[in-house]
């Protein structure tokens, strides 16, 4: 019985047309596709994209010089060197340089920084043309900083319950 | 010099616009095809497909065609250089000369000849050629492999056709393809089309020519993952488009053939008013794109067949099936005194 059943089943092509089905069925599923530079999908708030330096709202800038992320980053991409500042001799960075080609984004340098100065952001989108423009330098993380302030005090606050 | 004229110049030219009339819109339809083929699978798998390049992606085809034709033509060292350039324009042009004795609509076609049918068998079995020596001329392995395969499978499933096709000639009782799609004529309309008594030898006839245009999921002849692109591997630029254009002109065809054997043609799928008011080429083109849309469809839900299986289909199952079939319906023509005149 079971021989005739496999072989009506093989002639009728009941799997094929089961197959079929499923398919047709899929032209009227909504589509999965978005029209990327236009329209972007949703990202975590943990989301770890570029690097920023941030400031305290007075504009002082957080970075106390710990190195903690330098000594945090598996993939050695933070150099600092620090030195007590001018004016009011508290401890500053001199050169704080991540190099983004070597970074692998694993988020330790922001968890280690007690001062919330080093944070991920949610900017994917910094491709370059050059190799070299991807040696970030102090000066252009802060600027990241600057920039990118709001969205990242969101998403800490926003974060924050679960950590 | 009037002689001349009304004897070798008229129709000289009558000729050569009648033909630039069927093969212009043919090569619009195929580049449009693409379109369509990547539409569609898109649309099945939950993607909107090309949408960037006019509106909905209507200038892709216009692009794909624009680049092919600015891309470099490269020859093997290896290669037969004449044989290499020969095999697809040989594709390509078989692809085309089929469309001769396809009646578009009463009376609409190239060449009214009463073998239409053998005609046709003859050109696509003609096809093999542009494959096999594209395999031969380029001198490398996976073209080679593609070619053969593809011959064998072509050659394979022919012979089921060609069952099929005695069949339908057996019911209609001619050979000229005007005549095949007159026959299904009726006052039944759409019930009256030989897919409905012969719908086992449609299925078959659908599935076969899907082998026979090497298509999924029988594209063994070009299996990325074992030959890299089959028989086109070493071709690029335009010598790779005039393959790519005959392979969908072989598909258009196939559908249209399939159409006008089992689908009635032109005929509209009921004798009353608001279907009889489009025209008989509409109409044709409506089914054939149906077709085409079967054969996109398939290729979007099905797997390739391994290479024995794809043997033992033809072979073991589709040749004694088709055979039987003929053997079948020419008793009962006898039988019940049916044959037509």
């Amino acid at each position: 019985m079971s021989f005739i059943d496999k072989q009506a089943r093989s002639l009728l092509l009941t799997e094929i047309v089961t197959g079929l089905a499923t398919t047709f069925r899929y032209m009227f599923k909504t589509k999965a596709t978005i029209n990327y530079p236009y329209e972007k999908g949703p990202l975590s708030p943990r989301f770890r994209g570029e690097h920023v330096l941030r400031r305290y709202p007075n504009g002082e800038e957080r970075c106390i010089a710990c190195k903690l992320c330098e000594a945090a980053c598996p993939a050695l991409a933070i150099t600092i060197e620090a030195e007590p500042r001018g004016d009011d001799g508290s401890r500053r960075t001199t050169r704080y340089d991540i190099d983004m080609t070597k970074c692998i984004y694993c988020g330790f340098c922001q968890e280690a920084c007690p001062v919330d100065a080093i944070v991920q952001g949610p900017n994917f989108e910094f491709a370059t043309e050059t190799r070299e423009e991807l040696f970030y330098d102090k000066e252009k993380l802060l600027d990241n900083g600057d920039r990118w302030e709001q969205e990242i005090a969101q998403n800490l606050v926003a974060d924050a319950a679960y950590r | 010099m009037a002689e001349f004229w009304d004897i070798y110049a008229l129709p000289t030219i009558i000729i050569v616009g009648q033909i630039l009339l069927i093969v212009v819109p043919l090569l619009v339809a195929v580049a449009y095809l693409t379109l369509y083929e990547r539409k569609v699978m898109a649309v099945m798998q939950l993607r909107k497909g090309p949408n960037v390049v006019g509106p909905f992606g209507l200038l892709q085809p216009l692009a794909d065609g624009a680049k092919l034709f600015f891309k470099e033509t490269v020859v093997p060292t290896g290669a037969n250089k004449i044989l290499f350039l020969l095999a697809p324009m040989v594709t390509f042009i078989l692809s085309l000369i089929a469309w001769a004795v396809i009646p578009f609509d009463e009376g609409m076609v190239l060449a009214d000849i009463n073998v239409g049918g053998l005609y046709l068998f003859a050109i696509s079995s003609l096809g093999v050629y542009g494959i096999i020596i594209a395999g031969w001329a380029s001198n490398s392995r996976y073209p080679f492999l593609g070619a053969l395969r593809s011959a064998a499978q072509m050659v394979s499933y022919e012979v089921s056709i060609g069952f099929v096709i005695v069949t339908v000639l057996l019911c209609a009782g001619t050979l000229n393809l005007s005549g095949v799609v007159l026959s299904q004529k009726g006052d039944l309309g759409m019930l009256n089309w030989w897919f409905v008594p012969l719908f086992p030898m449609f299925i078959i006839f659908f599935i076969s020519i899907l082998a026979e245009t090497n298509r999924h999921p029988f594209d063994l002849p070009e299996a990325e993952a074992e030959l890299v692109a089959g028989y086109q591997t070493e071709y690029s630029s335009m010598a790779f488009a005039l393959f790519f254009l005959g392979e969908y002109a072989n598909m258009i065809l196939m559908s249209g053939i399939c159409t006008i054997l089992f689908l009635g043609g032109w005929l509209p799928p009921a004798d009353i008013a608001p279907f009889t008011w489009i025209p008989g080429v509409v109409w044709f083109g409506i089914k054939v794109a149906i077709l085409l849309f079967v054969f996109i469809w398939v290729r979007a839900t099905l797997p390739r067949y391994r290479y024995d299986q794809l043997m033992r289909l033809g072979w073991k199952v589709f040749l004694p099936f088709s055979l039987l079939w003929v053997v079948l319906t020419a008793g009962f023509l006898v039988f019940f005194d049916m044959v037509p005149a």
